[in-house]
């Protein structure tokens, strides 16, 4: 399968990716690892007639001690994520569900700031980064401003990006001592999760589905039944609350329903979370 | 500011040699290592990120060649399996291949052995846990799996010794 024929740029800079973005407008795309975009084109499912590489823009890979928060470039490639030190210290939850994407070949390409531009909801980093309350930066002809991951996501496969926007950063909170879990449920290694959770302790805690509605989604009951004191086995009952889970090949709603309760049982044991 | 293009002209370093064609935007790197420069050690198996047949190293480690553009692969370096042996001295993992059996047919060998090339660069001596994990984005339809994890042990132990 090839794609559609289009027409291809490299960007050396953001600023001549935003002014290629905004000079060819809606049918252009961003590339950057290309293991969302190119699958959907080589399916015809997307036909840009312009792509906009911005593959080459090393200064976009980097993870940053910034105090409180960790600073990852958004063309940081999820391999990089795995095995980045300072995440693994600080925010070990992001770089364990890093691993768990796709396999090692998919992961040497594919980026963080890929991914949530792609804003799948089958996708592991759009929960992840929603459990941990992290925040985009995203840059464009109107300059750049700070999504909250909460605000990012906005329907199937769309998200807050304006079509000139890049994702410059991702912000997420070190998550100190709190305890984390990240678990994918599939039936194949290598596929996507038929439903997710990630989690992690602390004051706070934070608890996102994977697969559960039309986009990445808080399990916001689980989260204020925690906070109200409940048992971790009261608060997972509650998983299914408030989603929208979608129907395919691999499960009807009703299971992956009973999936997220029984998972997210299974995160907040390993996260530590709730009355015991 | 650089003008989208239709045609993009790329030079590709294969195994060494540095390839410079003129390709359609469109042009999957697996299709110009095929079609372009002609080799076909990369076989094309499900086309869509999963089977792993047409694994190749790219800058040393590994992707799969059907989600990458050859016009994003420009000025770098691709390792294909025609590219292992040096002359008639097998790579120590395609011999550890030939040793453990680790294949049936033989589809997805090329891609096998360049996924495990990879794996154990980056990970030294491989366990078997670290073997299956490692292989998970590689298919073998014959299910000949319990070869294939003797394969990438032994030659991950020889690769291991001849680096020190």
């Amino acid at each position: 399968m090839i794609p559609a024929a289009f027409e291809y740029a490299r960007a050396g800079s953001v600023d001549e990716a935003i002014a290629l973005l905004g000079e060819h407008g809606d049918d252009a795309k961003l590339l950057a690892g290309g293991h969302s975009l190119l699958p959907l084109m080589k399916l015809r499912l997307a036909t840009p007639s312009v792509l906009v590489d911005v593959g080459r823009l090393d200064e976009l890979s980097y993870v940053r001690d910034d105090g409180d928060t960790v600073a990852i470039g958004g063309l940081t490639r999820h391999h990089d994520v795995e095995h980045n030190a300072l995440l693994r210290e600080h925010v070990p939850l992001l770089a364990a569900a890093a691993g768990e994407v796709g396999d090692p070949q998919v992961r040497h390409r594919g980026t963080l700031g890929g991914s949530l531009a792609h804003g799948d909801p089958a996708s592991d980093l759009p929960a992840v980064v929603l459990a941990l309350r992290g925040s985009i930066v995203a840059r464009g002809s109107g300059g750049e401003r700070v999504i909250a991951a909460d605000d990012f996501f906005r329907e199937f496969l769309e998200t807050a990006l304006a079509p000139d926007e890049v994702i410059t950063e991702v912000r997420v909170p070190k998550t100190g001592a709190a305890g984390w879990s990240f678990q994918k449920f599939n039936r194949r290694a290598q596929d996507w999760a038929i439903v997710g959770v990630a989690a992690v302790g602390g004051d706070a805690p934070g608890v996102a589905l994977v697969n559960m509605g039309s986009t990445p989604v808080r399990a916001a009951a689980v989260e204020a039944a925690l906070r109200e004191g409940a048992s971790a086995a009261d608060a997972a009952a509650l998983a299914a609350e408030g989603t929208d889970a979608p129907s395919d090949l691999n499960a009807s709603p009703e299971y992956r329903q009973h999936l997220a309760r029984v998972l997210v049982g299974r995160a907040l044991a390993e996260v530590g979370a709730g009355r015991s | 500011m650089t003008t989208p293009m239709s045609e993009v002209a790329v030079a590709i370093t294969v195994n060494g040699i540095v390839t410079e064609h003129e390709v359609e935007a469109r042009t999957l790197l697996v299709q110009y290592l095929r079609e372009t420069v002609g080799l076909t050690g990369t076989n094309i198996g499900c086309d869509s990120t999963s089977c792993g047949a047409c694994t190749v190293l790219l800058d040393g480690e590994s992707v799969k060649s059907c989600t990458v553009l050859a016009a994003q692969v420009d000025g770098r370096s691709v390792t294909t399996i025609e590219g292992l042996a040096d002359g008639d001295a097998l790579h120590p993992m395609q011999a550890a291949f030939r040793e453990h059996h680790g294949l049936q047919c033989g589809y997805c060998t090329p891609g096998m052995v360049m996924a495990a090339v990879s794996l154990a660069q980056e990970g030294g001596p491989l366990s078997e846990d670290a073997v299956r994990k490692g292989l998970e984005g590689n298919l073998c339809r014959c299910t000949g799996y319990h070869n294939i994890v003797a394969a990438v042990r032994a030659g991950s132990a020889d690769m291991a010794g001849a680096a020190s």
